[in-house]
């Protein structure tokens, strides 16, 4: 299973509060 | 981490995941950055739906202390939003299921603390303390919770 991470942080945002659902924000220097 | 079964299953199932990226996505690792005070990678912040930081993991964890964090992360934001049921079943999930990682005794700290808000009963915290002297007895939430006696 691969976790499909979002960019749109603001989008994401705002879908969580539309949807009552908590976010998870990954500030990472992994490689892409 | 990310690879991990456990952990992407329990971040898809709980969470809406976000990712910003210091090189690539440069202009939103300093927009948020700024926002939420992430100065350092990883940084892992665990938002309501508020958008409000719940839970943060600064640096590097091992799989089965990552996986305990984000449990961790998620008892609170139920914490804060008074579901105490939800609350003490995700807290316990981290003591019973990842007992050896740092994060077990805070998730017994807190699942006394759960408890209590739901009842109002001080038994639950005098019961929380009575667990610590048999686990955990070294670690600072045994001696938080040792006022509880």
């Amino acid at each position: 299973m691969e976790l499909q991470f979002r960019h749109d942080v603001d989008k994401v945002l705002e879908d969580a509060k539309e949807q009552q659902k908590a976010v998870l924000l990954d500030f990472s220097a992994a490689p892409m | 981490m990310w690879p991990d079964e456990r952990v992407a299953r329990f971040v898809a199932e709980n969470f809406m995941p976000a990712r910003v990226h210091v090189k690539d996505d440069a202009a939103a690792f300093q927009k948020y950055g700024e926002k939420y005070a992430a100065q350092w990678t990883p940084t892992i912040l665990e938002l309501d739906s508020e958008g409000v930081e719940r839970h943060r993991i600064e640096g590097f964890l091992p799989v089965d202390d990552f996986l305990a964090q984000l449990m961790l992360g998620l008892a609170k934001i139920h914490f804060q939003e008074q579901k105490w049921g939800d609350a003490q079943k995700m807290f316990r999930r981290v003591y019973e299921e990842l007992p050896e990682t740092d994060a077990a005794p805070e998730a017994l700290y807190w699942v006394g603390v759960a408890r209590y808000k739901e009842s109002g009963d001080p038994t639950a915290l005098k019961e929380t303390a009575r667990a610590f002297s048999a686990r955990y007895t070294d670690s600072s939430w045994a001696k938080k919770a040792s006022v509880w006696t």
